[in-house]
């Protein structure tokens, strides 16, 4: 196996693109990373995403964006895991150039998901749980989160008011991220009381729904010094899987399949958990930042909101989380959130996070979350220097 | 869902059909032909109760399209008195007055319609145990 850098990112600004379609908005991201990479031809590409087909109509994505990108010729497909669908596809590529078999990869996440109304979003978002068991019943992602936010309120004692320091962090850093959705300040008043979704998740305790796409371009390690003077090592690529349904876990207050896959990751870059300068995890609800904390081994089962309530979120805290904004405040375009999370990690690997800057961040970690804890699939990432 | 794929559930959804493992004697629902616990073949049905308490539970205000004519509905997670737990609406009760660890048993109820032209679908649902309402 060999050692795999990322060699150049991209990303379009997350929001709702009335104006840009599926294709346009994956090219401006792939350019862009290219441009950054400074190549203009890959050996593959590996696209992930999570609801085209449903949402747009357009499968075959791989051969989409290549015949589209001037890129004709090369492979190319999609990789689907629900929200992990970038992280996935970053994986792919991870695995294609560590193997050998691909020297230059490029990998986008791309999700239009504003083309569909509200309910047909909902129902395409709950196909990431088990159709027959969960989403059959009326479960919504939301709703399967609000289960477990409710047993964890129940077990521990906490009060809903307890979760408002998640989506305050990602407002704050959002507000200096130009490719954020939401660049505005929330006060926890506000948080308090926003209306409803599936209590006790609130509509700002929630990521948007909304369009985007991110892109990075990965080389060998001993090649990335020829292509760029800012490389970024892949310390790690892990993925971990669990039941697929909530009723079926062993706790659903633990997420195992997080435990799996950042202990993996934490076993191939050889470190602890103390050397992570800063952790995209994945905030889709502040229930799931929650167990997330507890998974990667920053606090004990029950204990993670504490982490969120003692400040040691931000980013000058202890474990800086959702640093550019998060699914919350950046946006959660579902199969592309994953490559927002790694093109963050770089660009505070490299000293460009500008107003959010974590100091002297050396080692960053990003994980996404497909499904309600059924796919995880972590990445370090470390400064080349 | 597909009518097909509504129909191959019937056994589960009006009934509550699962599986008891011939190893460890795990109770499984709903059935998945592997015992989770020891791994071993568990094709033995076997017929569940119904009867459990609810372990958390959510007010859907923003239902998936297929449920919009229910909503707000009240979801749970229900621990069955065999071990499982099952994913299900709640009936017969305002989402208020719901608690964990409230006893619950499961009726059959309408649980989607699929419009002017797609099935009425039935299955499970829960309602609070008789006996505890009295």
């Amino acid at each position: 196996m060999r050692d795999v850098a990322i060699i150049g990112v991209g990303q379009t600004k997350v929001g709702e693109h009335w104006d840009v379609s599926l294709r346009h908005l994956a090219l401006e991201a792939l350019q862009a990373a290219l441009a950054d990479a400074g190549v203009a031809q890959a050996d593959a590409l590996y696209v992930g995403n999570m609801l085209s087909g449903e949402l747009t109509g357009q499968e075959n994505l791989g051969a989409l964006i290549t015949d589209f990108a001037g890129l004709r010729g090369i492979e190319a497909f999609k990789v689907e895991a629900g929200c992990a669908s970038g992280a996935a596809a970053m994986r792919m590529g991870y695995v294609a150039v560590a193997s050998g078999l691909a020297n230059v990869v490029v990998v986008v996440g791309v999700e239009k998901m504003t083309d569909a109304l509200g309910p047909d979003v909902t129902a395409g978002v709950a196909m990431s749980t088990d159709a027959d068991y969960e989403a059959s019943q009326g479960i919504s992602l939301v709703a399967a989160n609000a289960l477990l936010m409710r047993r964890y309120m129940h077990e521990f004692g906490y009060s809903h008011a307890d979760f408002a320091p998640f989506a305050v962090n990602a407002h704050r850093n959002g507000k200096n991220n130009p490719h954020a959705m939401f660049r505005f300040p929330l006060k926890a008043e506000r948080f308090a009381t926003a209306p409803m979704i599936c209590d006790p998740i609130n509509l700002m305790d929630s990521s948007p729904t909304c369009d985007g796409a991110a892109a990075v371009v990965l080389a060998s390690g001993d090649s990335a010094r020829a292509f760029s003077t800012s490389p970024v090592h892949v310390a790690a690529s892990a993925a971990g899987t669990d039941t697929l349904a909530v009723h079926d876990r062993r706790d659903p207050l633990v997420l195992d399949g997080a435990v799996l896959s950042t202990h993996r990751a934490y076993a191939q870059a050889g470190i602890e958990p103390q050397s992570i300068d800063l952790f995209e995890l994945h905030d889709g609800f502040g229930i799931l930042s929650t167990l997330s904390l507890e998974a990667a081994g920053f606090a004990e089962r029950g204990e993670g909101l504490r982490l969120a309530l003692e400040g040691e979120i931000g980013i000058e805290g202890r474990v800086p989380i959702s640093t550019m904004g998060g699914l919350k405040a950046r946006g959660h375009p579902g199969g592309a959130t994953g490559v927002y999370q790694i093109v963050e990690v770089v660009q505070q690997l490299r000293g460009l996070a500008g107003d959010n800057q974590v100091t002297n961040a050396r080692i960053g970690m990003a994980q996404s979350i497909g499904g309600t804890g059924a796919t995880v699939i972590t990445h370090i990432l470390e400064r080349m220097d | 869902m597909s009518i097909p794929g509504n129909w191959r559930l019937q056994q589960q959804r009006y009934r509550l059909v699962g599986e008891i493992c011939e190893k460890c004697h795990a109770r499984i629902f709903p059935p998945r032909d592997i015992c989770p616990e020891c791994e071993a073949p568990a094709k033995t049905e076997i017929l569940f109760s119904g009867k459990g308490k609810v372990y958390s539970y959510s007010t859907v205000h923003n239902p998936p399209r297929g449920f919009e004519d229910f909503a707000p509905y009240t979801v749970a997670l229900v621990r069955l008195e065999e071990g499982p737990m099952v994913t299900a609406q709640l009936t017969d009760v305002e989402h208020v007055n719901v608690s964990v660890g409230m006893p619950v048993e499961m009726v059959t109820r309408k649980i989607q319609a699929g419009g002017e032209e797609g099935p009425i679908v039935y299955g499970y649902k829960f309602r609070p145990a008789i006996s505890a309402v009295s």
